[in-house]
């Protein structure tokens, strides 16, 4: 199993190295910039936050094609409560997610219970989420005031990034002291990272808001799969149903469950998305959910459930992102973008079960 | 006194009494079998006891230690010391195994899973079944044996003190599978009872106290195993004499139709290695020859490489009467064209498309036979899957019901009519009866007999050697890949047969 995880991440990391010295070496090193590093960490926010959500509901055996949508919708909702019902700030935030929370478990109730298929729950999902939107906003976009716009387009202060990187660095050093074995080396690489990071992102504006909260929320999703029981039987259930089953477990409620998580991620992610864009548009999210999906795949999740990390969501998510930010820097005409990204999604699909076979 | 009992049980399907007064008892530390054909009703008692089937939902009383109890799930059963084994393993390969044995009830400190108590825990559980391997390893990296000792100890580790086990031993090797009834019989000794379902009665002459035969839903009655034969449970289960299980058919020694030399075959998972190595036999128009060797030693590997369905390496040399060369078969679609056709182990996984109808799987195999321009001949592919059916003495309502709704001995033979349609000359039969009930098996045999009379080849792999030793001409032995026998007629005996799949190779 620990050789296994190696390799798949491995293999992720080197298909991103070699992308990225591609692009640096294509665009004369503009690719490598911190401020081009920053851009690219600042569009790949949102797609990161669903591949989180998703990655967890891929594995429990499930999928959602109504994140995006329901992305779209809950950023319009909250811009404008914020806007045009001059709702506080607190309270416009609060309404994307726990909307999109209730939306999200109203999906799993139908999947649990009524035993649709989520493809077809979700699906139906999407267009009525996208029917909502479009009556809602009335095809007018809703800007929202610089207060909103800071969870999409601000930075953390320097001091305070390095700070951050510092601590977690210091915590990652601990461990690698603390363990035993060669797997602690990985610990030293993680806190090198941490440091690297706030390195580059100090050297253009400090570390942007939108992808401090998508590492926060990688990391509590990620504690939540691999250290909490509902997470551990999330794996059980995509791997096992029966065994899920035949040990005690609920499975209804945790299917209803991840589909809530879902929905929180897409009302985190709409409002990130409309601060970000700095409005919200009558078809914001449209194809999103296939992002995420893609991203959680390259990634190394299986569409059979009971395998996937929202680490390597975010290593998938952050290909993407490299993806449309070199080819944009490139000038590459635009309908190049989605066949190169459809090419590289089959690819890292077929690589892995190449690897697999080898083993 | 009793620990537990069962009074009265009737459980109702649409349309279907599964279950029809039943009563049933077990004694602290006590194995008690259960025993009856596939239907009777086994798996229902059991999933009723076992919680599966939730309070409210049957019709009798379940007393614990004599007080009554009614369990709404699995896991109140479970809070009562009373553990499923389920007939499919209950396992998440991908998960460790400390993470399966504790899974559904990991402990937990401030939300957090503590996993230095559940790798603890699991130690434990693996030493109270001796079982040697790391907690931490995924489940799937484990053999099947191995596996299902990790669920006993999940059980254990529940502090269950009746465990009930569904055909626990169907997909362990011979060696697994005594390893296990002596580990039942050594818990029995610490006073933890089993109930035990299995098909393979010898195995519950081996380790049951007692044994209750059920038939139709109902109790046929409970014995002591001292006052039985296995002739006597076999005419409880079925209803009348089984008189003789294995039809040997008669004697015809007809030309060569496969002579194999020299056949060797690489080991998938080790190239270098071989799973056979240099098996030669001859196979003649009527013969049965059958294969017998231990779990491992390369029988189903023989029959699918035959058949062009090996997925490494294969050498040696395949003649086929009326065919040119000598080289293996490519694929089994060569194979097929070639006269051959297999009956693979795992009917439900190569065998049948499950939610197809009995036609619809009977002619799968020869659909090109029935195109007539661009479309097929739906009326001459019912009337020959019909003739089939017909001939096999197949069960079913109709040609248009649903396989999945069949019985075990009924898809087996829709699985026969499948391949007989494409007139073969050498039928390969892996396992044609695992899973099966003693009625059906029989059937299954009688017609295994009279293809044979009517001129097939045919070639029988077989766990039970009472089966190989019944139905086959021939006998060959393989023992790790080597063909260790190759015996006549009176020549195979149990000892013979034996002696040559365990002997030092």
């Amino acid at each position: 199993m620990r050789l296994n995880i190696n390799w798949r991440a491995l293999t992720m990391v080197g298909a991103l190295v070699v992308i990225w010295i591609a692009f640096s070496i294509a665009t004369e090193g503009t690719f490598l910039t911190p401020r081009n590093l920053s851009l690219l960490a600042r569009q790949m926010a949102v797609t990161a936050l669903l591949a989180i959500g998703m990655v967890m509901v891929i594995v429990a055996g499930q999928i959602d094609l109504s994140v995006g949508a329901l992305a779209g919708l809950m950023g319009a909702i909250s811009a404008m409560a914020f806007t045009n019902r001059d709702w506080p700030l607190w309270a416009a935030f609060l309404l994307a997610l726990v909307a999109g929370t209730a939306l999200g478990l109203v999906q799993g109730n139908l999947v649990a219970w009524l035993r649709i298929p989520p493809f077809i729950v979700t699906l139906g999902g999407m267009l009525v989420f996208q029917g909502v939107l479009l009556g809602v906003t009335g095809g007018v976009s809703t800007s929202p005031t610089r207060a909103y716009l800071y969870v999409g387009q601000s930075y953390v202060p320097k001091m305070l990034g390095w700070i951050g990187a510092g601590l977690i660095a210091a915590f990652f050093v601990y461990r690698t002291l603390r363990d035993k074995g060669a797997g602690r080396w990985k610990w030293l690489g993680l806190a090198a990272l941490a440091l690297v990071f706030a390195g580059v992102m100090n050297g253009y504006a400090g570390i942007p808001v939108p992808v401090l909260l998508v590492l926060v929320l990688a990391a509590l999703f990620s504690g939540m799969a691999n250290h909490m029981p509902f997470g551990r039987h999330l794996y059980a259930i995509g791997g096992n149903r029966e065994a899920a089953f035949y040990s005690g477990i609920n499975i209804e409620r945790h299917i209803i469950g991840v589909f809530g998580l879902m929905g929180f991620m897409a009302g985190a992610a709409g409002i990130v998305l409309t601060a970000r864009v700095g409005s919200a548009t009558s078809d914001a999210g449209r194809m999103m959910e296939l992002d995420a999906i893609a991203a959680a795949v390259i990634g190394g999740t299986s569409l059979l459930g009971g395998q996937g990390t929202v680490w390597g969501a975010l290593l998938g998510a952050l290909v993407m992102a490299s993806l449309d930010n070199g080819m944009s820097l490139l000038n590459t005409e635009s309908f190049w973008q989605p066949i190169i990204k459809g090419a590289i999604l089959v690819a890292a699909v077929a690589v892995d079960l190449a690897g697999r076979k080898g083993r | 006194m009793p620990l537990l009992e069962l009074r009265g049980i009737t459980k109702d399907f649409p349309g279907v009494r599964a279950l029809d007064g039943v009563s049933f008892d077990l004694e602290a530390g006590e194995v008690h079998a259960l025993c009856g054909e596939n239907g009777a009703g086994k798996s229902t008692l059991i999933k009723v006891l076992s919680g599966f089937y939730p309070a409210g939902s049957y019709g009798g009383d379940i007393l614990l230690d004599l007080q009554p109890v009614q369990f709404k799930s699995i896991r109140e059963a479970e809070e009562h010391g009373i553990s499923l084994i389920a007939q499919e393993l209950a396992l998440v390969p991908e998960l460790s195994v400390a993470e399966n044995i504790s899974l559904g009830r990991e402990p937990v400190r401030g939300g957090l899973i503590r996993w230095e108590q559940v790798n603890a825990d699991a130690k434990r559980a693996l030493e109270l079944v001796g079982l040697d391997v790391d907690p931490r390893r995924p489940v799937r990296q484990l053999g099947i044996g191995q596996q299902q000792m990790v669920e006993i100890a999940k059980a254990l580790i529940k502090s269950a003190r009746i465990l009930v086990l569904d055909e626990p031993t169907a997909a362990l090797t011979e060696a697994d599978a005594v390893r296990l009834l002596r580990f039942l019989a050594e818990l029995r000794n610490r006073g933890i009872s089993s109930i035990y379902i299995s098909h393979r009665l010898e195995e519950v002459f081996r380790i049951a106290d007692r044994i209750t035969v059920l038939r139709d839903g109902r109790s046929v009655g409970t014995e002591r195993t001292s006052e039985l034969t296995s002739d006597r449970i076999i005419s409880m289960m079925v209803g009348r004499e089984v008189k003789t299980l294995y039809p040997r058919p008669e004697r015809l020694p007809g030309d060569v139709v496969l002579a194999v030399q020299g056949w060797s075959v690489e080991d998938p998972l080790n190239p270098g290695r071989h799973v056979l190595k240099d098996v030669g036999f001859e196979l003649r128009k009527g013969e049965v020859l059958g294969i017998a060797g231990l779990m491992g030693a390369g029988r189903t590997a023989l029959v699918s490489s035959l058949f062009g369905a090996a997925r490494s390496r294969v050498e040696g040399t395949l003649r086929i009467a009326g065919r040119e060369g000598a080289a293996p078969m490519r694929s089994p679609r060569e194979a097929i064209a070639s006269g051959m056709a297999l009956v693979s182990e795992d009917r439900k996984r190569y065998g049948l498309v499950l939610e197809a109808s009995v036609g619809e799987n009977i002619t799968l195999a020869t659909l090109r036979r029935f195109v007539h321009g661009l479309l097929l001949d739906n009326r001459q592919r019912e009337k020959e899957a019909g003739a089939q059916a017909l001939a096999l003495r197949i069960k079913a309502a109709g040609l248009g019901t649903v396989v999945n709704h069949l019985s075990g001995g009924n898809q087996q033979k829709v699985v026969l009519g499948k391949w007989l349609l494409s007139r073969p000359r050498m039928l390969f039969l892996d396992e044609p009866t695992r899973g099966i009930d003693v009625g059906a098996k029989a059937e299954i045999y009688q017609l295994v007999k009279e293809l044979a009379a009517s001129g097939l080849a045919v070639i029988m792999v077989s766990s039970e050697l009472p089966e190989v030793l019944g139905m086959s001409h021939r006998v060959l032995v393989l023992n790790q890949g080597r063909q260790t026998a190759l015996l006549e007629g009176d020549a195979a005996t149990p000892e013979t047969v034996m002696a040559a799949a365990t002997v030092k190779v």
